[in-house]
């Protein structure tokens, strides 16, 4: 499923998208389908599924330490297309990894993996617009979403750039920082949702981990909210963690179901 | 904005949130470089408060001894014990000049850390340097150097506890709070404007050797011999010789041999069988995995302990401008004792290898008769791990 079909689906139901990010492996490979199943079925819209990199610098240490995990338990990216080629799930899935991992594999060879195992869209973190070029070719060829990020300090200038070449969603980093969780949403916020004047779906991310913070981004005006840390914490602790990671979704999504 | 690129490597594979930050930087750099202000001002701390100008000295005794004329150029004697103040007093004073108060960095062996902990201080900033746990264990009178200083030094956990680590939480701490804060880079790795920057506030070495091998000796030398980590002190020299007929020779390290574990190098030789790849912002040669992930890498000495390496580098290896060489621990470790021996002077380890590639090839006379090595460190900081060492036998 392409991701515009998905947003606007969403749109019409007058829902905000949710998107969960966990990391492809983590703790162990076996378990990621289990995972996934459970924040679909708490109402998960999409799909991040990070492909671990070993040295994961626009992440924080809760992601870095799922990676780490991730790693030991032997993910790698011929293990991960065939995970993924193997979900059995109807919503879109967003691959989100680093740049080194798709240059190594040879990016046509990525982005035709991406197909064929079912990935919707790219969220590549250390590849800013302007290193995009072959990249963006090659997704725009086969189908596949690249999305772009922008940031508080991004300039009105950049953020033009970045719209012009972003697709299936724009991912705006809420704050400053890494990945992680945080406990407020501040008017830094607020200040770049109102910046990033598009038609093409906002989502936002970076240290949103419940409820309370999710409402408060989608009264901002995200069409999406993206939640990683939250459940990657939740992973971590290997307490209860289906029915955990089940819950915590549903506890977000109904603030994302307006009436 | 200016090219970003050496032939294929480099460029700025970085977050968008760093994107802004660079372009300020690079702004920054282009309005002061040529400054007569900034300069004068740069000049007067590399004189009065690093010692500069460096001598450019004669070993007579290593000459004798391995029959070509050797030069040392003596970066051992800038103040810290090593060339990496050159760079920081250039970056501490345009960030001072473009407004920010607080400086970040990473440190291997603990000399850049060190040195920005100098400069920063002199300078007037609040300092913060990252550090792996590996290497504050291994270099711990750097640790308190830079804490005399009032320098806060952040031990890194996380990953292999190294060089690679600390770049990884600095990057993060500068993405945290990139308003105020500059990120002074160590090395001519990272994204663009860091490796032309640092080359640029390096080629000082390589500016002074020029005018003091022609006073002494009326020409070029034949050839020039730096140690290779990231690259400063051999891009450094290098620099200003790239369009004069002298061969130049970056010594990498090459650990207990050119040999792998599953998630490790046993060298730290991405020069020379290095893959290219993109690691730290920027396009270069790394040691990484069939996959792309990254290496740890491995070395005696901590500053050359690191899976890339300057693009810059890579890229005239490519083109054939400069021969990658390797050396490894053992012969590091003699060429540590043997110039101690010979000359009276005790090199860091790092340097140590630029000198066991001279003790090396001399004889072959690939060297020629005139022969500059970059002395780029003083060794006391490393008697620590020379006496574990022997100790453990």
């Amino acid at each position: 499923m392409r991701l515009a079909d998905k947003f606007n689906e969403l749109k019409n139901r007058n829902e905000t998208a949710l998107l969960a990010y966990v990391c492809a492996g983590d703790p162990d490979i076996d378990s990621t389908s289990r995972i996934v199943d459970s924040l679909i079925k708490g109402g998960a819209d999409i799909i991040e599924l990070g492909l671990p990199f070993s040295d994961p610098v626009a992440d924080g240490p809760t992601i870095q330490a799922a990676s780490e995990r991730a790693l030991s338990a032997g993910m790698n990216p011929d293990r991960y297309f065939e995970l993924v080629a193997n979900l059995d799930v109807q919503v879109p899935l967003v691959c989100m990894t680093y740049y080194n991992l798709i240059y190594k594999r040879g990016i046509e060879r990525f982005v035709k993996d991406c197909v064929s195992s079912g990935i919707s869209g790219l969220i590549i973190p250390d590849l800013p617009a302007e290193e995009s070029h072959d990249l963006a070719n090659c997704c725009s060829q086969e189908g596949v979403d690249l999305i772009f990020l922008v940031a508080p300090v991004t300039t009105d200038e950049r953020i033009e750039m970045i719209l012009s070449k972003t697709s299936g969603f724009v991912y705006i980093v809420s704050r400053l920082g890494v990945t992680g969780t945080r406990t407020d949403v501040t008017a830094a916020t607020s200040d770049i949702i109102s910046r990033v004047r598009t038609d093409i779906p906002k989502a936002v991310g970076f240290g949103i981990s419940n409820a309370e913070q999710a409402a408060k981004i989608i009264e901002a005006g995200a069409d999406g909210v993206i939640v990683g840390s939250a459940f990657v914490d939740i992973i971590a602790s290997g307490d209860n963690v289906n029915k955990r990671l089940e819950d915590l979704t549903t506890e977000i999504k109904a603030v994302c179901r307006r009436d | 904005m200016s090219d970003t690129k050496y032939g294929k490597y480099g460029g700025q594979f970085v977050p968008e949130i760093l994107m802004p930050a660079l372009e300020e930087l690079e702004q920054g750099y282009e309005k002061y470089r040529n400054d007569p202000q900034f300069l004068e001002e740069l000049n007067y701390y590399l004189k009065d408060f690093a010692g500069r100008e460096t001598p450019l000295y004669h070993a007579r005794n290593l000459s004798k001894k391995y029959g070509t004329k050797i030069y040392l150029k003596r970066e051992d004697l800038v103040h810290g014990g090593a060339h990496k103040l050159n760079n920081t007093i250039g970056q501490a004073l345009l960030a001072k000049y473009m407004g920010k108060t607080r400086l970040v960095a990473e440190t291997g062996a603990g000399q850049h850390g060190t040195a920005t902990a100098m400069a920063g201080t002199n300078l007037g900033f609040e300092t913060h340097v990252y550090m792996g746990a590996k290497d504050t264990e291994r270099q711990r009178m750097n640790v308190y150097r830079m804490e005399i200083m009032g320098t806060e030094v952040h031990p890194v956990e996380s990953g292999s506890r190294t060089l690679k680590d600390a770049i990884n939480e600095a990057l993060r701490d500068w993405v945290s709070n990139v308003e105020n804060t500059h990120y002074l880079i160590g090395s001519v790795v990272g994204p663009h404007p860091y490796p032309m920057m640092v080359r640029d506030f390096q080629s000082v070495i390589g500016n002074e050797v020029k005018q003091q091998i022609m006073e002494k000796e009326g020409r070029y030398p034949d050839s020039i011999v730096a140690c290779t980590g990231g690259g400063s002190n051999a891009m450094g020299i290098f620099y200003p010789f790239i369009e004069e007929d002298v061969k130049l020779i970056a010594v990498e390290a090459g650990g207990k041999g050119m040999k792998y574990t599953k998630d490790a190098a046993l060298h730290s030789a991405s020069l020379s069988v290095g893959e290219d790849g993109v690691l730290q912002g920027a396009c270069t040669r790394i040691l990484q995995d069939e996959y792309g992930q990254i290496l740890e890498s491995s070395s005696i000495s901590a500053g050359l302990d690191y899976s890339g390496v300057g693009p810059e580098l890579a890229h005239l290896a490519d083109i054939g401008r400069i021969i990658p060489r390797v050396v490894n621990d053992d012969m590091a470790l003699e060429a540590f004792h043997e110039l101690s021996r010979v000359e009276g002077i005790i090199p860091a380890l790092e340097s140590s290898h630029a000198i066991a590639h001279v003790m090396e090839a001399a004889e072959s006379g690939e060297l020629g008769e005139l022969v500059v090595i970059n002395l780029s460190g003083r060794g006391d900081k490393d008697l620590e791990t020379v006496i574990g060492l022997e100790r453990r036998g």
